[in-house]
């Protein structure tokens, strides 16, 4: 299964991420490998304890694998990840509590990713914080509040903002709508869709709701206790044809709940 | 159905040093022998409901309503003794995660079997005997081998059909669930739900199902309330959800992603003011 | 309905502060600050703790105003009188205002205890989020190094640092500091094992942020708090180590009004002239409960424990 035509802006070859030592290590993933191409929205699907979001903090750097390639727009990553490497890709993260720092204001959060950059000259740092927050539907008001003064589903966007700031080519969405109400997730998908289509985005997406996943992305890659089940598109996933019985449980499960269905669960190990 | 649990114009209130804040404003419903389902999001006040009717609302809450009985006790005034016959006895209630609800020094197989001799009286050899029979009911294959294992070395899904096990240890007539699912993967969710399903069943038990997640609730349950802002917007019965004539419950489940109804864009709900002061359905 | 609407009645600056949409960063931050002074002042137990900050703070500062004497005017034939209406708190062995001494002492307190505060917290702070943000050996060297320091009891290593370098306020304020910074240092580290885990420390590493301003700009303004709420606690025992060096005629000495030392030299007189020792006695009492008090309330304002 390739991605369409075109270089792919991300590989993934043969990761192997183990953490701990001896008889304590978890073999968190196991020999995946997929290929995202510029543009492209690239869903990671899976329970917990599948791997997907250690295959993202992989990509991102956070997390050094044991064993695999990584390489982003063409350039192979060692353990460590360039400076550079925050102008071509970004996170956001899964919980909006945790991820603003309690401290300080959205100003501080927009700017210093300017300042760390070199990009942060006096009126220069004001229009581009203006921009962001614009951006994200967020007014000026919100420029100087603190995170304890805003709702989740702002807070989501300020993160959104932050990773948008630097203008990378790559997102890296961890669960970003897990933790929000559902009026709210739909607002904060319908802001990455248009902010997607409005860039030229690529989405690298993890999430467990496979509803989430089929709304943004166009291929989606299904993991279990860190190995890969398998890669389809979602309009495969959609006409119900997945070939492994592990995503056709996935889907079963996903649609709500059937009693028969649930009778028939098997467990995958 | 005669219901078991009659709820007329139930209010929560926490009195604070600026204003106080309406947890829940005058909800009123039955439980009966069925599957109710209670939705809402983060601030509707369907957790505060749940615990209003075991009179466990935090301090400095305070609970008022017209009529909150169960099979004819009156919720409001029972004494504190009463009232904890009541609990686990009679009314149990299943907390979302099981990590904070679980002692986390003692072997969860004890735990049920002094669920079961708090309110049995029976002796420690009877206990655990009966122990071991609710492992077996909640579908835990090996029932002596997790009788024996500490809250922290079973998994979630494994927890939480546990803490069924606790709570069905007394034979309740009433077990109120707050998301009980919600910190679970969806395929281990089926397997607690359909526990859940069968028990309720064969025990013709009552089940007030509380969550955030519209289309689980619409799909296990039998009939659902959906609450905003402290109130109850809409009842209607689950299959009928996709009729539901409150724009709130419309725009809800407009605003979800659904796999097999693909949208160029989710319609956003529009919320409008009115639904708060607007009456309790 | 937000606090600034239901304050309209009162002063504009403070809906300005209270304000819910802040224009500028200067008014952000004083919202914040304003908000958490309000918070503080609530609790009893901390405001008595900074009146007794304050109330130090003034008499150390007016103590010309408050008596016009010298603290080491001595007149032979005044040797020894009780409390009276010319002499407050009485006189001393060598006829020595115990009043005016008291007060002078007040200043040798303050200043002890400033300048040990202000070595020893960034220190404590600095080695601690070191430790705690770096790990592998630089963790394991800062913290050897801190517990060879914790393993001394306090007044032991005080004395052994003021024995070498000589007796005298600077040596005693060092002595002292050398004592007090480990604890912080503890403290912070635990901090900061917690802190370096969340999201917001990953999203700032993600955006090419280096190790130096993790730590200056993320990880200390969150360990503050806690470091706070110690030093009021540890005032209080700095304030008695002090007075024991002093006692043991090793802080400042003779004739300098240290409260510890007046205490050294009002010993002998203890019970027929109980007022020479009992008096600096209670002045300590009163300026470590204080602190204590402090060290407490702001404990329960910055760092509370639901309960």
């Amino acid at each position: 299964m390739s991605p369409p035509a075109g270089s792919p802006v991300l590989e993934v070859e043969r990761l192997d991420v183990v953490f701990g030592h001896g008889a304590d290590a978890v073999h968190a993933v196991r020999d995946v490998s997929f290929r995202v191409a510029e543009g492209e929205a690239f869903g990671l699907v899976g329970e917990s304890g599948s791997g997907k979001t250690t295959v993202l903090r992989v990509i991102a750097g956070l997390v050094v694998p044991a064993a695999g390639r990584i390489t982003v727009a063409g350039e192979p990553q060692g353990p460590h990840r360039p400076r550079g490497f925050a102008r071509v890709s970004q996170m956001v993260f899964q919980d909006p509590y945790g991820s603003l720092h309690p401290r300080h204001s959205v100003d501080r959060v927009l700017v210093e990713p300017l300042a760390i950059h070199g990009l942060a000259r006096r009126g220069e740092a004001d229009r581009r914080v203006e921009r962001a927050l614009d951006e994200v539907g967020l007014g000026p008001s919100f420029r100087f509040r603190y995170p304890h003064q805003l709702s989740g589903g702002q807070r989501q966007r300020v993160a959104i903002a932050r990773a948008l700031i630097l203008g990378p080519r790559i997102l890296l969405l961890d669960e970003p709508t897990s933790a929000l109400d559902v009026s709210v997730q739909a607002e904060i998908l319908n802001l990455l869709a248009r902010l997607r289509r409005e860039r030229g985005l690529t989405y690298i997406l993890v999430s467990h709701n496979l509803a989430v996943v089929a709304h943004l992305c166009e291929r989606l890659l299904v993991m279990n206790s860190g190995r890969t089940v398998e890669e389809l598109t979602v309009d495969q996933l959609r006409a119900a044809a997945p070939s492994e019985p592990y995503t056709r449980q996935l889907l079963q499960a996903s649609l709500g709940y059937d009693r028969q269905a649930a009778a028939q669960l098997m467990t995958f190990d | 159905m005669t219901p078991i649990l009659t709820v007329d114009d139930l209010w929560v209130r926490f009195p604070g040093r600026v204003r106080t804040v309406e947890a829940v404003r005058g909800v009123s419903f039955e439980v009966g022998r069925e599957k109710l389902g209670i939705v809402g999001e983060s601030g509707s006040g369907k957790s505060m409901t749940g615990r209003a009717i075991l009179r466990l609302v935090p301090h400095p809450g305070q609970v008022t309503a017209r009529q909150l009985t169960f099979e004819g006790i009156d919720l409001l005034t029972a004494s504190e003794p009463a009232m904890r016959d009541i609990r686990g006895h009679r009314i149990a209630m299943v907390l979302q995660d099981p990590k904070f609800s679980l002692n986390p020094v003692m072997p969860v197989g004890d735990q049920v079997a002094e669920a079961w001799r708090v309110h049995s009286g029976a002796s420690w050899k009877e206990s655990r005997r009966r122990a071991l029979e609710m492992l077996e009911a909640v579908r835990i294959r090996r029932p002596e081998r997790v009788y024996r294992a500490y809250p922290h070395e079973v998994s979630g899904g494994m927890g939480q059909r546990v803490m069924i096990a606790m709570m069905l240890a007394a034979g309740p007539d009433l077990l109120i669930a707050d998301e009980p699912t919600s910190a679970l993967d969806v395929t281990v969710q089926m397997q607690v739900l359909a526990i859940l399903d069968d028990l309720v069943t064969e025990r013709g038990m009552g089940l007030v199902f509380i969550s955030h997640d519209l289309n689980l609730v619409a799909s296990f349950c039998d009939r659902v309330l959906i609450m905003y802002a402290g109130r109850i917007v809409e009842t209607c019965r689950a299959q009928e959800l996709g009729a539901a004539r409150h724009p709130y419950t419309q725009g809800l489940l407009r605003s979800l992603p659904r796999i097999d109804r693909p949208v160029p864009e989710l319609a956003v709900l529009d919320r409008d003011p009115a639904w708060r002061d607007g009456p309790s359905a | 309905m937000s606090r600034a609407g239901q304050l309209s009645g009162a002063a504009p600056w403070r809906a300005w502060l209270l304000s819910e949409t802040p224009r500028s960063r200067a008014q952000a931050r004083l919202g914040q600050a304003y908000v958490s002074w309000l918070g503080f002042r609530r609790n009893g137990l901390a405001m008595a703790g900074l009146a007794v900050l304050i109330g130090l703070l003034l008499i150390a500062l007016c103590v010309p105003l408050l008596t016009d004497r010298s603290p080491f005017a001595q007149d032979l034939s005044a040797r020894l009188r009780p409390p009276n209406a010319q002499y407050w708190f009485g006189t001393d062995e060598l006829g020595r205002d115990i009043y005016t001494r008291v007060l002078y002492g007040s200043r040798i307190t303050l200043v002890i205890v400033g300048l040990v505060v202000v070595m020893v917290a960034p220190t404590g702070l600095l080695i601690g989020t070191a430790a705690g943000y770096m790990g592998g050996w630089v963790d394991t060297v800062l913290m050897r190094v801190t517990d060879v320091f914790l393993a001394f009891p306090r007044l032991i290593l005080a004395l052994a640092f003021v024995s070498a370098l000589g007796p005298g306020i600077e040596n005693a304020v060092i002595a002292i500091a050398f004592t007090a910074w480990p604890p912080y240092a503890r403290v912070a580290r635990a901090e900061t094992l917690t802190i370096r885990n969340g999201d917001f420390i990953a999203a700032i590493r993600l955006q090419g942020a280096g190790p130096l301003r993790i730590v200056l700009g993320h990880v200390v303004p969150l360990c503050t708090s806690s470091l706070i709420v110690r030093v009021g606690h540890d005032m209080a025992g700095i304030i008695l180590t002090a007075a024991g060096l002093g006692f043991l005629g090793l802080g400042a000495q003779p004739p300098a009004p240290e409260w510890g030392a007046m205490i050294a030299s009002g010993r002998r007189f203890l019970l027929d002239q109980w007022w020479v020792a009992t008096v600096p006695g209670i002045a300590i009492l009163v300026v470590s409960l204080g602190f204590n008090l402090l060290g407490d309330g702001l404990r329960d304002v910055l760092d509370p424990k639901v309960g």
